[in-house]
């Protein structure tokens, strides 16, 4: 067990304890957190300083303008309903289209405007929310992802994790949707996550409830290989997200849409670890290396390469 | 900069921590387990006496006073309405009860508690007084003269002259020359305050001391007499029938003077028993007296001086904190998740009333049943806050239905499932039901069962009965998991469960 450990650390993997102790106590102020707990504050920040966002069709705030909701939704066939302060994915629900007064949601069920307004009830008492408090449930823009991740995605919106640490882009991955994590793309829900290459933007390895997977357990499709996209622009947008909330250690989700470009989902103040196993590479060597640095490049421009840098010079 | 604050505070908290509690156990003699116990004695003087009635009654009973080699912890009288004083001075206490009247039979008790305390031996005594000769009666001179000449010709010191003098009148019905003398001393004296009295004629001071032979269920109508003599450096006790130095083993030195005596004035047929009993008592009763004694007041502001049934919260309370530092081990060491952070150290609060095995029997039972319910609920789409209402009242209604089944059924243990917190229980429910539907049921187990696992653990560790009395009685000892538990604060390794997470790393690099 002692080999194994020795191992562990030697692949400089962070652990849950360092993570908590060594960089999101020191590197996110607690009172910067509302910020990125609440999307909805994220998204009006984010919309001021011109970084692209899903368009926000509506919020519910109090119980008595859920009645409302399908006058919000009246000019759009689909659309996303998530709540303000949920985290790991939870209360999300797409809706992808329409069936004779009913909804149809991204995993082929349909419901009823009822059972809609109920689980807006549910997002308002705080089911979903950090700490139970009351809650405001947003409904917006359905992204129509990149036809990039179309093979490997069954159900659901593929996005992008980036750690961003002190504004540098430090690991990427892409993650995908599953039969298993019900449209979810969060990994301990069954999502896979793939490792991106940050210096070509190309998808390298896959894992899968912690195991390396080399093709989609539900389409089969090769996962390891594909390319995405304005790179550098992407990892730029990421590195922009840390001058909007000012936590040092942040995880930037992006989802790729098929017209608008990279839009900016969500900002997470503790990202999971699991990126590590995704790109088969810690992230303490390049964590600790970022922390020593006296002087961090003022434009994310510069910073989303000096990551791009930095994270080559820590594959050899 | 940040470590070495940390490492000092908890050095701090450590060294407090364990310093009070060594100040305790080595000055103040408070036992490290519960189990120690000391001897004391009980000893009761019971007075009896039939007033006169056309006369005041005063009763007079000398008590001890900081008697060597042992300690008083305790002392009453039993006087029902007579006048009580105590009267004390450097050399002895006196109660006296007085009362106007009284008729019939009267009863006075003293009921005293010693302990045995070494630190108590006799101070050394001021150099008495060398007697004057005492002016003997004069057909009794000759006899007097001549005892002593015949003990000074067979004795090499004051102690052995003292003791060639006890031998002698003691063999007095062999020697008819003394009967004269015996004669005389049996009629005004004992035999303590005559061989006092004979010695001051050769100059050497001597005083009577009376006490009690501590054996259990022992009763004595008198005090025993014990002469001691003094050499020129220090008392020397002697046994008055045969001159044997030194004082029996377990004898408590009541009084050391001679002119106090019990008697009683205005009354007939009296009497006086001393019982001597003996019992055990936790050490801790005589640890606070020796606090008090010593001028400490720790033990004043201790959990003792508690009512007991708070003292009793206490003893639960202070044990939670250990419980949290489960916790906090099985969370960020082992890396073990949980329904809420400190869920488990609640129902491990309640397993220690149910009992292991039925706490958690009726846990499962009461849980399972609750997502039974709840899942019913969830169908008719309540808001959040009423849903957890209604799930709480199911709750409690789950729980009297499983303790009157159980009653029914002859399992009384049934009955302690209402002493799981029901809100928690409640909240536990509705947070297992969600993880299910969100994660799905492998997760909800895992998680419910890395609770319970918690749980027991937790529990496993505040059942340490040696550990639940050291907290009681070192509440300066939480200090120390204080320390512990800042310290694991700090702690930034892997978690054990990570080692499996990351295993992938440990496959395929280098």
């Amino acid at each position: 067990m002692f080999g194994f450990l020795e191992k562990l650390k030697k692949s400089g993997v962070v652990g849950m304890n360092q993570r908590n102790a060594d960089f999101i106590l020191r590197y996110n102020k607690r009172s910067l957190y509302p910020l990125v707990d609440d999307k909805l504050r994220t998204k009006y920040l984010a919309m001021a300083s011109g970084i692209a966002v899903p368009e926000l069709y509506g919020v519910i705030e109090i119980q008595h303008d859920v009645a409302g909701f399908s006058n919000i939704v009246r000019n759009h066939e689909d659309f996303v309903i998530k709540p303000a302060h949920g985290s790991g994915g939870n209360g999300i629900c797409v809706i992808t289209g329409r069936l004779n007064n009913r909804y149809r949601q991204s995993n082929g069920d349909l419901l009823t405007e009822e059972e809609i307004e109920y689980h807006i009830s549910n997002i308002l008492s705080g089911l979903y929310s950090l700490g139970g408090q009351p809650d405001q449930a947003l409904i917006e823009y359905r992204v129509k992802f990149d036809p990039l991740f179309e093979a490997v995605s069954y159900r659901g919106v593929p996005d992008i994790r980036t750690i961003v640490f002190r504004g540098i882009p430090v690991a990427c991955m892409v993650r995908l949707p599953t039969r298993m994590s019900d449209g979810k793309a969060n990994l301990h829900q069954g999502a896979v996550g793939a490792g991106i290459d940050l210096m070509t933007g190309r998808t390298t390895h896959a894992i899968w409830q912690n195991f390396p997977i080399e093709q989609h357990p539900d389409t089969g499709a090769a996962i390891s290989g594909l390319e995405i996209p304005h790179w550098h622009k992407l990892l730029t947008l990421a590195a922009q997200c840390h001058d909007l909330v000012g936590l040092g250690y942040l995880g930037v989700d992006v989802v790729l849409d098929r017209e608008l470009g990279p839009l900016v989902l969500e900002l997470n103040a503790r990202p999971g670890l699991s990126i590590q196993i995704a790109n088969r590479r810690g992230m303490s060597r390049l964590l600790e290396k970022i922390a020593k640095m006296e002087k961090i490049p003022a434009s994310a421009e510069d910073r989303a390469t000096l990551g791009q840098e930095l994270f080559a010079a820590n594959q050899t | 900069m940040k470590k070495l604050h940390l490492f000092l505070l908890t050095l701090i908290l450590c060294v407090t921590g364990l310093g009070l509690a060594y100040y305790k156990i080595a000055v103040i003699g408070l036992p490290l387990t519960a189990s120690e116990e000391a001897q004391v004695w009980n000893i009761e003087a019971r007075i009896s006496f039939r007033a006169k009635s056309d006369s005041a009654i005063k009763v007079t009973l000398p008590l001890p006073l900081n008697p060597a080699g042992y300690s008083i912890l305790d002392e009453d009288f039993v006087s029902a309405d007579y006048g009580l004083a105590i009267e004390q001075d450097n050399s002895g206490r006196v109660a006296r009860w007085a009362k106007r009247r009284a008729h019939g039979k009267q009863l006075l008790f003293y009921r005293v508690v010693l302990f045995e305390n070494e630190e108590t031996a006799r101070k050394p005594d001021a150099a008495p007084v060398y007697p004057k000769p005492p002016e003997y009666p004069e057909k009794l001179v000759p006899v007097i003269k001549g005892v002593l000449d015949k003990a000074r010709q067979q004795s090499a010191d004051t102690i052995s002259f003292a003791q060639r003098v006890i031998e002698q009148l003691n063999s007095a019905a062999s020697l008819p020359e003394l009967k004269l003398l015996m004669k005389h001393v049996s009629r005004t004296r004992n035999l303590a305050k005559s061989l006092s009295w004979i010695l001051a004629g050769a100059r050497i001071p001597s005083r009577v001391i009376r006490g009690l032979r501590l054996q259990d269920n022992r009763e004595y109508t008198d005090l025993e007499h014990f002469l001691q003599v003094y050499d020129g450096e220090q008392w020397h006790t002697l046994n008055i029938r045969d001159g044997r130095e030194g004082l029996p083993a377990d004898f408590i030195i009541w009084q050391t003077d001679d002119d106090r005596f019990f008697s009683i004035e205005g009354a007939s047929e009296s009497g006086i028993q001393y019982s001597v009993a003996k019992t055990v008592q936790e050490t801790i009763n005589i640890a606070g007296f020796r606090s008090a004694e010593k001028g400490s007041h720790l033990m004043e502001f201790s959990l003792y001086s508690l009512p007991v049934h708070t003292q009793n919260v206490y003893r639960v309370l202070l044990m939670v904190p250990l419980g949290a530092l489960v916790v906090v081990f099985m969370r960020n060491i082992i890396g073990i998740r949980t329904f809420g952070t400190f869920m488990p150290i609640l129902i491990a609060m309640a397993f220690r009333e149910t009992e292991l095995f039925w706490g958690l029997i009726l846990f499962s039972l009461i849980v399972g049943l609750g997502l039974l319910l709840r899942a019913y609920v969830e169908q008719l789409k309540l808001l959040l806050v009423p849903r957890l209402a209604a799930v709480l009242t199911m709750v409690v209604l789950l729980m009297a239905g499983v303790s009157v089944i159980m009653h029914k059924l002859g399992f009384e243990m049934g009955l302690s499932v209402a002493l799981f917190p029901m809100v928690i229980m409640t909240m536990t429910i509705e947070r297992m039901s969600l993880t299910w539907e969100e994660a799905g049921p492998m997760e909800a187990f895992k998680q419910v069962s890395g609770s319970l696992l918690v749980a027991v653990m937790g529990y496993l560790a505040m059942s340490i009965s040696e550990l639940q009395y050291m907290f009681f009685m070192f509440p300066e000892l939480l200090l120390v998991v204080l320390a512990a538990i800042l310290l694991l604060g700090r702690y930034s390794g892997y978690r054990l469960m990570e080692l499996w997470r990351f295993r992938a790393f440990t496959r395929n690099k280098p």
